[in-house]
């Protein structure tokens, strides 16, 4: 069983979401490559190799894969794991615009965001915005899979065999063309692998209430996310979004501000360890998945929050 | 048109001479001498229990139950629907075809599709549960077989959320994909789309003939009316089979059982700020 998973990288250093799926490979067998395709990525492959558990990291470098463009990937994925048991990367922009493309080039059925690994040929994957749970089984040879990160933790950075294997590119595609990239500059952790997240929503009422957010966040250590709702009023980007088709988020605390509970939402953040919510509302859904919920305006609730937390003796 | 758009010709094109650039450049002008308001646009749609209604899993752990449950079509497909629609009304397209695969039922929402905008629509029928690969492969049998350039599709059914079948499709047709766009703008090399990343917003550059699929902010699809509604049941819907179009629609992929995700613990309300953070301190011991 020689197993592939697709790296996401940003050309330098790993996303931890390339750990979280190393960790699900290694439960489907023991011979897991790495691949790393990038431009200038001699780091992220070394940093691949030093993985805990995988056999070797294989490096592809070319200006055409700087930025990761699925028309140019699938088919040094396909070079690579044509002949593999199973090819995975993380269920997320990323993995999810990839792994289709290579499933239909290789001419296999994919199973997409598995939470469990039950055996090489079985998974668990959550459906209709994780309201049902469907177990899946793969009967084509080689199975192509994306897994939700949350649910597997990151595999040791070190440890690993530090073997890096190089291979060719595949000649430049040309169909598309990166552009530019928007989003936020932030010092806090990323929001799919924070330990803390405190997200907003249309409570807030505009862009600047929801800054109020932020103080919090940094005495918590959080990271931020954020509705749907909130969103489409252009409070904040939609790199903040927690649902269905934003990001999906299970830190050790969800706190959740002025947000109803949208089923989208819920689906992205009630696999949280403890979630809280605080909601002027008391009919919100959102109190159904909170272990703890506070009926109160959060404008109030905040400020006294804050207070609160520099109250707080230090663990 | 077609002068106005070899004016703007480099619009939408990076300034880095890079060597998939160059490749990418060079591709152009066979773009531009396609009549773009001679385009066709495919628009796939798929009729989903309808994304207000709580879904109950069948006891026997077959399925997610869909009897007298009320059935729409996806919402990221009508955006798909709306968006074609719009290019339409702007003069960039000359016929839109609406396609869905699935039982005699999913005519409803091929007539929501031709009331919204489409002009005509196909209905593959089949009653097999059929996987994203067999859906992108019948989808690729119209779109070659109606020369459609642009095909726009939801990102993914709030069913089974795969997320696959616009992937699948652009590869079959070795096509460009522009997935989860929130944005998209005809050039003259093509289209410029800015998607929803997990970084924020990417922008790129595509080649047509294309594959789009669609994020929720992409538009807000319209309200049919009632006059629209009534010239839709007039327009030609075409009833084809899986095997009229020479495809094997096998899944690979079995589903073995449903279940109810774990329930969560009831929770409790705190009266105030500081008995939540006396709480999350030394019950939950999370702060």
């Amino acid at each position: 069983m020689s197993i592939i998973v697709v790296a996401e990288h940003d050309n330098n250093a790993l996303k931890t979401s390339t750990l979280n799926t190393v960790t699900a490979a290694l439960q489907l067998g023991d011979e897991v490559s790495l691949l790393v395709a990038g431009s200038d990525s001699g780091a992220a492959a070394t940093a691949a190799a030093s993985i805990a558990g995988v056999a070797k990291a294989l490096h592809a470098d070319a200006p055409h894969y700087e930025h990761a463009l699925a028309e140019e990937l699938a088919p040094l994925v396909v070079a690579c794991g044509a002949g593999a048991s199973h090819i995975l990367a993380p269920a997320n922009t990323f993995g999810k615009n990839l792994l289709p493309r290579v499933a239909a080039l290789l001419d296999v059925d994919m199973v997409s965001d598995i939470i469990k690994v039950e055996s090489a040929d079985t998974f668990v994957r959550p459906i209709y915005a994780g309201n049902a749970m469907a177990r899946v089984r793969s009967k084509d040879k080689l199975k192509i899979i994306s897994v939700r990160s949350t649910n597997f933790a990151a595999a040791a950075t070190t440890g690993g065999p530090g073997v890096v294997e190089s291979i060719d590119a595949a000649p430049p595609v040309g169909l598309s063309a990166f552009l530019s990239q928007e989003g936020a500059e932030t010092e806090r952790p990323e929001l799919s692998s924070a330990r803390v997240v405190i997200s907003g929503g249309r409570g807030f009422g505009s862009g600047d209430n929801f800054k109020m957010l932020e103080d919090i966040a940094d005495k918590l250590g959080a990271a931020i996310g954020a509705s749907r709702a909130a969103v489409d009023a252009g409070y904040v980007l939609n790199d903040y979004q927690v649902g269905q088709t934003g990001k999906i988020v299970a830190p050790d605390l969800y706190i959740a501000v002025g947000i109803s509970g949208a089923i989208q939402h819920l689906a992205g953040m009630k696999e949280s360890k403890v979630i809280v919510a605080i909601n002027k509302d008391e009919e919100a859904p959102i109190f159904e998945v909170a272990d703890y919920g506070l009926v109160a305006d959060l404008f109030q609730a905040l400020p006294e929050l804050s207070a609160a937390l520099d109250r707080l003796p230090a663990n | 048109m077609v002068v106005s758009h070899l004016r703007k010709c480099d619009k939408g094109l990076p300034n880095s001479p890079r060597t998939e650039i160059m490749v990418y450049s060079c591709a152009l002008s066979r773009f531009r001498s396609v009549e773009r308001d001679s385009m066709k646009i495919v628009t796939p749609i798929k009729r989903v229990v309808d994304f207000n209604v709580r879904i109950r899993v069948k006891q026997d752990g077959s399925g997610v139950e869909t009897a007298n449950v009320k059935m729409s079509m996806n919402p990221f497909c009508e955006i798909a629907v709306e968006e074609a629609t719009r290019i339409k009304e702007a003069g960039q397209a000359e016929e839109i075809i609406a396609v869905t695969v699935g039982g005699g039922q999913c005519q409803d929402i091929l007539r929501t599709a031709l009331a919204m905008g489409a002009d005509r629509a196909i209905l593959i029928e089949t009653d097999v549960e059929t996987q994203p690969l067999a859906i992108a492969k019948l989808l690729r049998a119209i779109i070659e077989k109606e020369g459609a350039e642009l095909v726009i599709l939801g990102k993914q059914a709030i069913d089974g959320d795969n997320n696959q079948t616009g992937q699948m499709l652009a590869a079959l047709l070795g096509r460009a994909q522009a997935t989860f766009a929130s944005k998209v703008e005809f050039t003259d090399a093509g289209l410029k789309v800015t998607r929803e990343v997990d970084g924020g917003l990417e922008t790129i550059a595509v080649k047509m003939p294309a594959i789009v699929t669609t994020d929720l902010r992409l538009n807000e699809p319209r309200y049919v009316k009632l006059p629209n509604i009534m010239k839709a049941k007039k327009k030609p819907l075409e009833v084809l089979t899986p095997d009229e179009l020479g495809v094997n629609i096998e899944p690979g992929v079995e589903t073995l059982d449903i279940a109810e995700p774990p329930a969560r613990p009831p929770g409790v309300k705190v009266a105030d700020v500081s008995e939540l953070v006396d709480k999350l301190r030394n019950e939950a011991k999370v702060i």
